[in-house]
């Protein structure tokens, strides 16, 4: 098999995009030039004027609900949703049911993936805890040996600092680490909201944004301590990127991430009262928002992710305290986040750079063009636009804010192991 | 205007429709026989999800003297406890073709979701913290009546104001109109950004008091979280209680309001609550008016 993409802007994911074409064979790269390409026998030739080419990108943060919520999601619609969404790798979360916390529930997943998927690689984050109770250690190495790339409790985050200290120690001793969902669950107590004016409006309880700060330092400061890498998800405050910064100087290894919807919306859009502007960690204030936006262009965060959170509409339609967390954002991530490329807000090659970043956090392969490299490939028509239709989505999940949300930049082909597993149907 | 969620989204000429609509409904209600046809085979369901004594008596009472067709569900005896959701509750009582469903939640947002999923018209008797629109336009009504006027005054609103779907509707209402609010009570009840809404805000209620036209105290909310809000009763009644000494830093004709229900001795001493400056009693009264005046207006107006 081999197909060549021609009259490509290649995008390598580090250093500068230039025109030119790549050669696919079986599942390799096995040509990058900014020329035309000269091959024999070739399968398939894509004339890809117009289009970007990128390495494979990877969602690093992403909720399947598999198993025991397949009526919200499961590995395979998720698979499906991040094929169309330009993901080729996809970490997940361990709150299913059971938790991720036991061998048995990471093969379960990657064996489901790997037979009954559409090619998409699936790399779980085991549980921290048993149960993701934040009370005894989940038997990491095992974790580690059926396949977890990290650890994480994720939306139940280890309140015991104590536990959390010997838990980074004990992963390091597997060589992987704890993934942070900063959150001070104390100050974030029966809260619906951002705290701030709008919860003031619109009469929902708050949840102060110093608690996700808070918890970030906390993190910091073990990992400094402890002379331990450490990730942070899902950043959505000024305060949260500044402690950041301040301990990327420090040296401390430390990499986070934020989602679209903490670029795009604020606050202000809970007015409506739309179970799907409900989300953890909550839509933040505008000054916060364009301090993450600042954040990530500059370096201090390092990777977007979905933070794809699919639920049922009966988990969403309903008041709006009862209502579940989250929304779906696999197969919104990359048109959502262009918009800041056609601004000029982020460059061409800092977009694929944050949608590949999580490859070296975790250690997984790929992320790269490189000839010789694993073909995973992400092709994107960057001036094609569109209306986000939650009803044409491939997950499960319709939880979205940017339902009708007018768009610029689609993914146009997804390719995994040389294989197109995704063509958009224009 | 087809439902009533809230005053923020209402313009002073609105307001003061529904203020003057309700003179005449109050006429009615000093009649001997307080009854008219005006809503004659109107159906109106009173839904309360959250206990409340005045408010619901005030719908059925200004319902019944419309002459509409009245039904009350309480949540203990509505499907909600059988696992039901609010949702599919909401599509069964549609089902039944109401014109209007008045509904008390304590979930903010909640009138908001039923006005979307229902046909007839919703009104909004309280939602979490979030809005209380009939209240405030009783306070508005009486406040009128009291003093010619909306513009111009200076409202004294003291108390929890973080937890008070009452104050956030006064806030929106008495600042359309054009009066001076100013809020006080301890840090903690201030909730944040609220000057926002163009009001003055303070941890002083002599500060507020004074030289006031109105003076409204808010009831101690012990249901929500009070634990983190203040110490104790004794201690808020020592630095937050309406008492002679506090009054009378108001102006010599300033009015004493309550939305009830009041904690005697709390945020307001007897003597007070019971004197001749007290207009609590009133509110109760003009609610009713004033509640006859927005049925009307969402369910007759059109026809009459």
């Amino acid at each position: 098999m081999k197909l060549l993409i021609k009259n490509a802007t290649i995008c390598p994911g580090t250093g500068q995009s230039f025109p030119g074409s790549l050669l696919v064979e079986n599942d390799r790269i096995a040509k990058v030039a900014p020329v035309e390409i000269k091959a024999d026998g070739v399968d398939e030739i894509l004339d890809a004027r117009g289009m970007i080419v990128a390495p494979g990108f990877i969602d690093i943060h992403a909720h399947f609900r598999d198993p025991g919520f397949e009526y919200k999601e499961d590995i395979v619609s998720g698979l499906n949703a991040a094929a169309a969404g330009g993901f080729t790798a996809v970490c997940t979360m361990p709150n299913t049911s059971p938790v991720c916390d036991n061998i048995g529930v990471i093969e379960y997943q990657k064996k489901k993936a790997r037979e009954e998927g559409n090619g998409v690689r699936l790399f779980p984050i085991g549980a921290a805890t048993k149960g993701q109770k934040g009370e005894t250690m989940a038997p990491i190495g095992e974790l580690k040996e059926g396949g977890a790339v990290a650890v994480s409790d994720d939306g139940k985050p280890i309140q015991d600092s104590s536990l959390l200290l010997r838990l980074m120690q004990y992963a390091s001793s597997f060589g992987i680490k704890y993934v942070a969902h900063a959150e001070d669950l104390y100050l974030s107590r029966g809260g619906q909201m951002n705290e701030g004016y709008f919860s003031t409006l619109y009469g929902l309880p708050g949840i102060p944004a110093v608690g996700e700060a808070l918890s970030v330092a906390r993190e910091c400061l073990m990992a400094e301590y402890l002379g331990l890498p450490i990730h942070i998800c899902h950043v959505s405050t000024k305060a949260a990127c500044d402690i950041i910064a301040f301990f990327k100087t420090r040296g401390v290894k430390v990499t986070a991430e934020t989602a679209p919807h903490y670029l795009l919306l604020t606050d202000e859009a809970l007015g409506s009262y739309d179970p799907n502007t409900k989300v953890n960690p909550p839509l933040r204030s505008e000054e916060d928002r364009r301090a993450v936006i600042e954040a990530l262009k500059n370096g201090t965060i390092d990777a977007i992710a979905t933070d794809h959170a699919p639920h049922h509409e009966r988990d969403k339609n309903l008041e709006f305290n009862a209502a579940a967390s989250g929304m779906v954002g696999l197969e919104t991530a990359v048109a959502l986040t262009l918009k800041f490329v056609h601004e000029k807000q982020i460059s061409l090659e800092r977009f694929v750079e944050v949608f590949t970043a999580g490859y070296r956090m975790f250690g997984i392969e790929g992320g790269t063009l490189a000839e010789g490299s694993l073909a995973d490939i992400t092709l994107i028509d960057p001036s094609y636009t569109w209306t986000i239709d939650k009803n044409m989505f491939l997950s499960k999940g319709r939880n979205t804010p940017f339902h009708g949300f007018h768009v610029k930049g689609a993914v146009f082909r997804t390719i995994v192991a040389g294989k197109t597993i995704y063509t958009r149907p224009y | 205007m087809k439902h009533l969620l809230g005053i923020e989204s209402l313009n002073r000429d609105q307001i003061m429709q529904i203020l003057e609509t309700a003179v005449s409904f109050e006429e009615i209600n000093q009649r001997q026989i307080k009854k008219v046809p005006t809503l004659k085979g109107i159906s109106v369901i009173n839904f309360f999800a959250e206990p409340s004594t005045r408010t619901r008596m005030s719908f059925e009472v200004a319902e019944k003297r419309l002459s509409a067709d009245t039904y009350n569900i309480a949540v203990a005896g509505s499907a909600i406890t059988k696992g039901e959701t609010l949702a599919d509750t909401a599509l069964n009582l549609q089902a039944m073709a109401p014109d209007c469903l008045v509904i008390r939640h304590a979930v903010s947002g909640t009138p908001h979701m039923l006005a979307q999923i229902m046909n007839c018209s919703v009104i909004n008797a309280g939602d979490g913290f979030h809005e209380h629109p009939t209240q405030a336009l009783l306070d508005a009504y009486t406040i009128k009546k009291r003093k010619g006027r909306l513009d111009g005054l200076k409202v004294a609103l003291i108390g929890d104001i973080a937890h008070s779907r009452v104050a956030r509707s006064n806030i929106h209402l008495l600042t359309k109109t054009g009066s001076q609010v100013v809020l006080a009570g301890p840090a903690t009840m201030i909730p944040r950004g609220v000057e926002k809404l163009g009001v003055t805000v303070t941890y002083d209620p002599k500060e507020a008091v004074k030289e006031a036209d109105v003076v409204m105290m808010l009831r101690i909310q012990e249901e929500r979280e009070s634990g983190l809000m203040y110490p104790d009763r004794r201690e808020y009644a020592r630095f937050f209680c309406l008492d002679e000494k506090l009054l009378s830093l108001a102006r010599p004709d300033a009015i004493v309001m309550h939305p009830g229900p009041a904690n005697r001795g709390v945020e307001i001493e007897d003597d007070i609550m019971d004197g001749d400056r007290s207009v609590i009693l009133e509110q109760v009264a003009n609610g009713v008016a004033v509640r006859m005046a927005v049925l009307y207006l969402l369910l007759g107006g059109s026809n009459a």
